[in-house]
């Protein structure tokens, strides 16, 4: 398998404290990539640099082999590397629709003018996209909500809003960061199904941040470990639940035992 | 708060995006700006000035939500960016003698560029801080009004001719109701074109979460100097009509005293509404109207209050501010739309 994403010895630091030390793992086309780790291990800081919002002290990332690291946050979606976040970050002021309507912005090629009169070339667009968006509506099942402001919505379906958020960007590398955090029973087993269907179905490779250990060791193909900014172990998922560092950073030393 | 009639299904995409939803709305709305038509003709000068004003205002209202209420970017400096449409306008026609359908666009492509300028702080500054850099633009611009006497006339102010079209000088009430009419119409259909579409969205974007925005793909920083430049192009295009209208410009027309006021307007209309800023706007020139006649009306009993109507005004505002904030932070329109609620869903409203 080719590698989608090369994360080549990555440092990071705020101030005195080494969020990311030397991290590298490459991801493979169409994979459900695990990253898991103690609060404060550097997952999030470690996507975070995938998607730009922090630049790297060192240390490089490639995509589809070519170099990205200096590459602008905003240019990176139409790459096809699109994200989610760990608190929501929706635009609550806007309905679920115009939401996803957003995230098609770069897809959209049309000016002020056309913008002014909405004729022609902008109106054209407008119901491409909308039928676009309307595909992953059906898809997460958020036909209700279509016409709702999102501060309106619940927890759980603002989750599955900026899953869909991201599937709109038509994305080649789709990075979840604890799209269960916060979620029922029954909303997280919802949730693993449709980051299997958009595995699957759609053939998008997925990097998933997760704390529930069940979700990660049924989903994922690979999995790597990180503890204090660095890697302690990476493999399949039941080689990685029975590595004694991992066991060690998350329950502590078996010292006076 | 979107309730919309049973039964109403669209079948396109084109018409779920349309701005009037339903052929009710859009029948009452086509016919109310038919009738406005009618008004001039059976309507004293009087009320007539007052339509002009919130003509005018709600064209320069409506760009200012634009740029906070949708952007998220408080400007101070919006009575500024107006002036400077209105001294565009008048030195363009003063000394090139050009015709108004050359004069306002220029004029507001001037101040499109001026705003454009006064914009580029907001790539590392934001909320408060923004503010305040908008507010050194009202006082740099204000300076300039002043000082730059072979364009603005300084402290004397300059005069502006009246309009004309077709040969037809635009030169009472009546005839500049027509005008100042249009250009409304235009401006804030315009205004409500470009806020549901792939720009308008970007910038609610940039308002509610720019890291997200970022994230998405939208250009943050183009479309922050895209919102300056549209909001002053609005402000140009009511300063210019300001200048036709009233005739004489002075700098004194332009403190920050008015970049307040529409301030104001915006936030009792509702901050990113279109319709909010044209109910702010009517409510805002219409106040210190009715309270001029309410003083009027009590001066019989009690003449004193003639003498401190000006204090009794300003405060009167300060309060009527206060108090839409306390009680209607979402302005107008949010009213407005909790009325229409009520009446689409009486008697039975559960």
């Amino acid at each position: 398998m080719s590698a989608l994403l090369e994360v080549k010895n990555i440092y990071l630091s705020f101030g005195g404290i080494m969020a990311v030390a030397g991290v590298s793992f490459k991801v493979n086309k169409g994979e459900i990539f695990s990253i898991i780790g103690p609060n404060g291990a550097g997952k999030t800081s470690v996507l975070n640099v995938v998607t730009g919002i922090y630049k790297p002290k060192r240390g490089k990332i490639l995509f589809e082999d070519t170099d990205i690291t200096n590459l602008p946050v905003k240019k990176r979606a139409k790459l096809g590397l699109v994200r989610t976040f760990q608190n929501l970050e929706l635009f609550k002021g806007m309905t679920v629709l115009d939401n996803l309507m957003l995230s098609r912005h770069i897809f959209m090629n049309y000016g002020l003018i056309s913008s002014i009169f909405y004729f022609g070339k902008a109106l054209k667009e407008e119901v491409k996209n909308r039928e676009f968006v309307e595909d992953v509506i059906d898809f997460l099942d958020l036909s209700a909500v279509r016409k709702k402001y999102v501060f309106e919505l619940s927890y759980g379906i603002q989750k599955r809003v900026e899953l869909a958020r991201a599937l709109c960007l038509q994305p080649k590398l789709l990075m979840l960061d604890e799209p269960m955090a916060g979620m029922n029973t029954e909303e997280t087993e919802d949730m693993a199904r449709y980051i299997i269907d958009i595995n699957e179905e759609m053939g998008i490779t997925i990097i998933l941040i997760e704390h529930d250990m069940n979700v990660v060791m049924d989903l994922s193909h690979r999995v790597v470990a990180l503890d204090f900014g660095e890697k302690i172990c990476e493999g399949k998922p039941e080689e990685v639940a029975n590595d004694e560092r991992v066991l060690s950073a998350y329950l502590g030393e078996e010292k006076w035992v | 708060m979107n309730y919309v009639n049973c039964g109403n299904f669209k079948t396109s995409y084109a018409k779920d995006a349309a701005i009037y939803k339903t052929v009710f709305s859009k029948i009452s709305i086509y016919s109310f700006l038919i009738l406005m038509l009618l008004v001039p003709f059976y309507a004293n000068s009087y009320i007539l000035y007052i339509l002009n004003m919130i003509f005018i205002s709600s064209i320069a209202a409506v760009g200012l939500n634009i740029l906070t209420g949708f952007t998220g970017l408080i400007s101070l400096g919006h009575g500024a960016f107006i002036g400077v449409g209105a001294f565009a306008t008048g030195y363009l026609a003063l000394n090139y003698g050009m015709n108004f359908y050359f004069v306002i666009p220029l004029a507001a492509l001037i101040t499109a560029i001026i705003g454009i300028i006064f914009g580029l702080p907001s790539l590392r500054l934001k909320d408060l801080y923004l503010s305040i850099a908008t507010l050194a633009a009202q006082f740099i611009l204000e300076f300039i009004f002043i000082r730059a006497e072979s364009f603005t006339g300084g402290v004397n102010g300059m005069p502006v001719a009246y309009p004309t079209i077709f040969g037809i000088e635009i030169n009472n009430d009546f005839r500049f109701y027509f005008f100042a009419y249009s250009f409304a119409i235009v401006m804030i259909t315009i205004g409500k074109n470009i806020l549901r579409t792939k720009i308008g969205r970007a910038f609610i974007s940039v308002r509610d979460n720019y890291i997200a925005a970022e994230a998405m793909g939208v250009d943050i920083f183009k479309y922050k100097l895209l919102s300056f430049g549209i909001s002053s192009f609005y402000a140009g295009v009511a300063g210019s009509l300001w200048a036709y209208y009233v005739q004489f410009i002075t700098p004194e027309h332009f403190t920050i005293t008015v970049s307040i006021q529409y301030l104001s307007m915006i936030i009792i209309g509702g901050l990113g509404s279109v319709l909010g800023s044209i109910f702010g706007t009517i409510f805002m020139v219409i106040l210190p109207e009715m309270l001029r006649h309410l003083v009027d009306l009590l001066s019989g009993v009690a003449p004193f209050l003639k003498q401190i109507f000006p204090a009794i005004r300003e405060a009167f505002y300060g309060i009527v501010i206060i108090l839409f904030l306390l009680f209607e932070p979402e302005g107008l329109a949010r009213r407005w739309n909790l009325i229409k609620a009520y009446w689409k869903l009486w008697p039975f409203s559960y």
